[in-house]
C-alpha cells in the first residue's frame, strides 16, 4: 500500500480558458444525459423499488419464524439500504422528478431515515453539493464532529477522532438527523438554540414516525416473539448504518481528495465547480451487484457532476468522465473498498494527532476550545 | 367507509407500510385496489363529433378505485397519463366531468377534445383503449351550484358555454334533471351554447331531447360566426345580471360575457386558459436566472414569457390549479391573473402558468 498523500495542493491547475473548455464538454454530457432519460430509467427505479419493497415483505415476514431470524434481519437490512441509497437519496435529489409520478417525486418522498427529508435535502442537496469540499462552509466534512482534513485545526478534543467515528458508524441515521442541528457551531455560540426549534420539531416528528414502525408496531405484530422482532429491526437498522458510514465516508474522505478554500471559490465559473466537484469526490470499484447497493454512490465523482441526473447512468458515463480526466491531467480518484476504506481509516487516526508541519492555512477549528474543557 | 376502506387508509397502516406507502403494494396485486390514491379504469370510449372536421371530441366513462370520493357537479378531476410518445413521464391535465354527480366509487364520464398541442387529450381520444387505467386526483373546483333538485324553487339559472366549455355545464343539467321530479330541473334553467359547427356539436342527440321535453330547460345553441352579444342575452333573459350564471369557454367568450355583467356578483366563470392580461403599464424586464435568460416584460404570464425565449418550464394544466409549473421567484413582484393578488416576497414559490411580473422580476427557470 502507498504512503498516504498529504492533502493534494488545490491551487488550480487548469487555466480559466481550459476551466472553461472543461465545463463545457461536461455540460455536453449533461446535455446528453438529460435528453436521453425516459422508458428505461422509469422502468429500472420502478423495478428497483419493487425489488426492495419484496425484500421489506419477506424480512417483515420471516420474523414470525423465528429459526429464521438472521434471514429476517439479512432481507430487511437489503430493504433498508435500497431504500436509502438507491431510492431516498437519489429520488430526494430530484433525479425522477421529471416523471411526473408524486410517489417518486423529491417534494413527497420521505425516506425510511430518522431525518427528515425536508431537512435532508436542504443541508444535503443544497449544502454540501453547493459548496462541496470548501473548508469553512461545507459542513460534511468531519459532520462537525471529526477531523477529516488538515485544514481543520487540530485541538486535544480530536484525540477522539476513531472513537467519534466508531460511533457516527454506530448511530449514522441519528447522526445524520442531527447534522442539521449544528450542534457544535451552538457550542462555539455562533448558533442560537432558538434557531432550531422549528428544525427540532420536524425531528421529532420523523422519529416518532420511525420508531412506531420499528420499535413498536412490527414488534407488537409478531405477539409473543415482539423482542426479538425489535431487535431483528435494529440489527437491520444497524446493518443500514454501517454500510451507509462506509460508503459515504469513501465518497470525499480517501487520501488525494482536494479541499478548497473559501477564497478559491469566490465568483467561481461553471467549469471551476466541476472542477472542484470532480477533486472533491472518490469513487469506489465493484460489480454492478455493489454499485446498486450503494445507490451507485460508488461513483460519487459523477453524482458530484451531476447530482440530479439518475444515478444508475453514472457507470456508463464514467469512461468518458475518466478520459477527460486524463485530457485534461487531473487525479481521477478510484479504488476498490478495501483501498478507499483503509485511505478513510487512516486519516482518521492520523488526523486524531496534531500534523508534523503546522498547516499554514489558519482555518477554524471545527470544534471550539470550550467542548473539551 | 367500509371496515376494509377504514384499515386501509388508517395511519397506522401509513406508518407500516412507509416510506412507499400502503397504495405501492396494493397496486403489485391489483390496480384498481387503493388505499388513498385515486386510478380509474376506461371501460368505454365513445366519439362524440364523428362528423366533424374539427378536432375530435370523446366521452370516456371511468370506473375509479373505491377511493374516489364522488364528485360535485361542474367539478373537474386531474387525470395522469403515460403516452407512448413520451414514455415513462406522466403528464396530468385537467379534464372536467360531464356525468351527472357521482357517489363514492361510482362511474363517471370525462369529455375531453383533442387539442393539436394537448399530449394527454390526444392520447385520451385517439390512443387509449378499454381497459386502460389512468391516474386521477379527486374532483375539484368551485364552479358549482348551490341547489338541490331536491326541493323545487324560482330561482333561474343561466348557462352561457362555449366549445367544450360545455362539459361542467352538461353535469349540472344532467344532475338536475335526474335529481329532480318527474324528469323536471325543478326551477328555470336557459341554456346558451356557442358551438364551432352543427356538426362538431357534442352531446347534441342528448340536448335536442333535453330542448323538446317539458323540464323547465330551455336550450339557445349557436353556430359558426355568431357572436356572443349582450343585446341577445338581454332577449333571452331580460334580466340577466340578476340571474345566477355560470359561464364556461374560451378566454374570448367569458372576456365578452365578464363585459356584459360588469360588476355582478351573479356572474361565475370558469375558462380553458386564464385570459393573457397585459396591463397598460408593462415595464421592466423579467430574467430566468436558471437558463440566464432575460427580455423585456410583455406583461405576459411567466410561463409564456419564458416559452417565448425558447424555455420549456415544466408546465401541466396551464390554469394555475395542478402545481406543476411551480417555481421560485427570487426577486421582484409578481401578480396572480386569476385574482389579481401580488406578491412580492422574495424566494416565493408561484405558479408561472398564471402569474404576470409587475416590473422587473428574477425567476429560477
Amino acid at each position: 500500500m502507498t504512503e498516504p498523500k498529504t492533502r493534494t495542493d488545490s491551487k488550480i491547475q487548469l487555466t480559466p480558458d481550459q476551466l472553461e473548455e472543461f465545463g463545457t464538454e461536461m455540460d455536453a454530457i449533461r446535455q446528453r444525459l438529460v435528453a436521453d432519460l425516459g422508458e428505461q430509467d422509469a422502468a429500472y427505479i420502478r423495478n428497483v423499488v419493487k425489488r426492495q419493497q419484496q425484500f421489506e415483505v419477506a424480512g417483515r415476514a420471516l420474523f414470525y419464524l423465528p429459526p429464521a431470524w438472521p434471514l429476517a434481519v439479512a432481507a430487511l437490512s437489503i430493504s433498508k439500504i435500497l431504500e436509502n441509497m438507491e431510492i431516498g437519496h437519489n429520488v430526494m435529489h430530484g433525479q425522477y422528478d421529471w416523471m411526473g409520478d408524486p410517489k417518486l417525486n423529491s417534494r413527497m418522498y420521505d425516506w425510511d431515515n430518522v431525518c427528515p427529508g425536508e431537512q435532508w435535502k436542504y443541508s444535503h442537496n443544497y449544502l454540501h453539493h453547493t459548496f462541496t469540499n470548501i473548508l469553512g462552509k461545507d459542513r460534511d466534512i468531519g459532520y462537525g464532529v471529526l477531523r477529516m482534513d488538515e485544514g481543520q485545526k487540530w485541538h486535544p478534543y480530536y484525540l477522539g477522532n476513531p472513537v467519534y467515528a466508531f460511533l457516527l458508524m454506530v448511530f449514522f441515521e441519528w447522526g445524520v438527523a442531527m447534522h442539521d442541528l449544528e450542534v457544535e457551531n451552538l457550542v462555539k455560540g455562533t448558533r442560537k438554540l432558538e434557531e432550531n426549534k422549528a428544525l427540532h420539531a420536524g425531528i421529532m416528528r420523523k422519529v416518532r414516525r420511525q420508531a412506531l414502525k420499528d420499535y413498536v408496531l412490527f414488534p407488537a405484530l409478531t405477539g409473543p416473539l415482539f423482542p426479538l422482532t425489535l431487535a431483528g429491526n435494529a440489527a437491520a437498522n444497524l446493518v443500514r448504518n454501517i454500510w451507509a458510514f462506509n460508503i459515504i465516508f469513501c465518497g470525499h474522505f480517501p487520501a488525494g481528495v482536494a479541499t478548497f478554500s473559501e477564497e478559491e471559490c469566490e465568483d467561481e465559473s461553471r467549469g471551476h465547480w466541476y472542477y472542484r466537484q470532480l477533486l472533491g469526490s472518490a469513487n469506489i470499484t465493484g460489480s454492478k451487484l455493489f454499485h446498486l447497493m450503494s445507490g451507485n454512490l460508488s461513483h460519487q465523482i459523477e453524482h458530484h457532476l451531476f447530482p440530479d441526473i439518475p444515478a444508475r447512468r453514472y457507470p456508463e458515463i464514467a469512461g468518458e468522465v475518466r478520459t477527460l480526466c486524463e485530457k485534461y491531467g487531473l487525479d481521477y480518484n478510484t479504488g476498490p473498498l478495501r483501498t478507499q476504506l483503509g485511505s478513510v481509516a487512516r486519516k482518521i487516526f492520523r488526523l486524531a494527532l496534531p500534523s508534523r508541519r503546522t498547516s499554514s492555512t489558519d482555518s477554524a477549528p471545527v470544534v471550539d476550545d470550550s467542548l473539551a474543557a | 367507509m367500509t371496515i376494509t376502506e377504514r384499515i386501509l387508509g388508517s395511519r397506522t397502516l401509513a406508518a407500516l407500510a412507509s416510506p412507499h406507502g400502503v397504495d405501492r403494494y396494493l397496486e403489485m396485486v391489483n390496480p384498481m385496489w387503493a388505499a388513498t390514491e385515486v386510478r380509474a379504469r376506461v371501460v368505454d370510449i365513445r366519439r362524440e363529433n364523428p362528423a366533424s372536421d374539427a378536432a375530435a371530441v370523446a366521452t370516456l366513462t371511468l370506473q375509479p378505485t373505491s377511493t374516489w370520493r364522488g364528485h360535485r357537479a361542474g367539478q373537474y378531476v386531474q387525470v395522469g397519463v403515460e403516452t407512448p410518445e413520451r414514455p415513462g413521464r406522466r403528464f396530468t391535465r385537467c379534464f372536467s366531468i360531464s356525468s351527472a354527480e357521482s357517489g363514492p366509487g361510482e362511474r363517471f364520464t370525462i369529455t375531453v377534445r383533442a387539442h393539436d398541442e394537448g399530449q394527454v387529450s390526444k392520447f385520451l381520444v385517439h390512443e387509449a383503449k378499454v381497459g386502460q387505467m389512468l391516474h386521477l386526483s379527486q374532483a375539484d373546483g368551485e364552479f358549482t351550484l348551490h341547489e338541490s333538485a331536491a326541493t323545487p324553487t324560482n330561482n333561474h339559472l343561466l348557462f352561457i358555454t362555449g366549445g367544450s366549455g360545455i362539459t361542467p355545464a352538461m353535469s349540472i343539467v344532467r344532475t338536475l334533471l335526474r335529481d329532480g321530479y318527474d324528469g323536471r330541473a325543478n326551477r328555470k334553467v336557459t341554456f346558451l351554447h356557442f358551438a364551432r359547427s352543427p356538426e362538431d356539436q357534442i352531446f347534441a342527440a342528448e340536448l335536442a331531447e333535453i330542448a323538446a321535453a317539458d323540464n323547465h330547460v330551455d336550450v339557445h345553441l349557436r353556430y359558426g360566426d355568431h357572436r356572443f352579444s349582450e343585446f341577445e342575452l338581454r332577449r333571452l333573459v331580460p334580466d340577466f345580471a340578476s340571474t345566477d350564471t355560470r359561464a364556461c369557454g374560451p378566454a374570448g367568450l367569458i372576456e365578452l360575457v365578464r363585459a356584459a355583467y360588469e360588476d355582478s356578483d351573479r356572474l361565475r366563470v370558469e375558462f380553458f386558459k386564464p385570459p393573457t392580461t397585459v396591463s397598460d403599464d408593462v415595464e421592466g424586464e423579467v430574467s430566468f436566472a436558471a437558463s440566464g435568460r432575460q427580455a423585456a416584460n410583455t406583461g405576459a404570464s411567466l410561463l409564456e414569457q419564458a416559452e417565448a425565449l425558447g424555455l420549456r418550464p415544466e408546465f401541466g394544466c396551464r390554469m394555475g390549479i395542478c402545481f406543476s409549473c411551480v417555481a421560485t421567484k427570487t426577486e421582484g413582484t409578481v401578480r396572480n391573473v386569476l385574482t389579481g393578488e401580488e406578491s412580492s416576497l422574495p424566494d416565493d414559490e408561484i405558479r408561472v402558468c398564471v402569474s404576470a411580473p409587475v416590473g422587473s422580476c428574477t425567476v429560477n427557470l
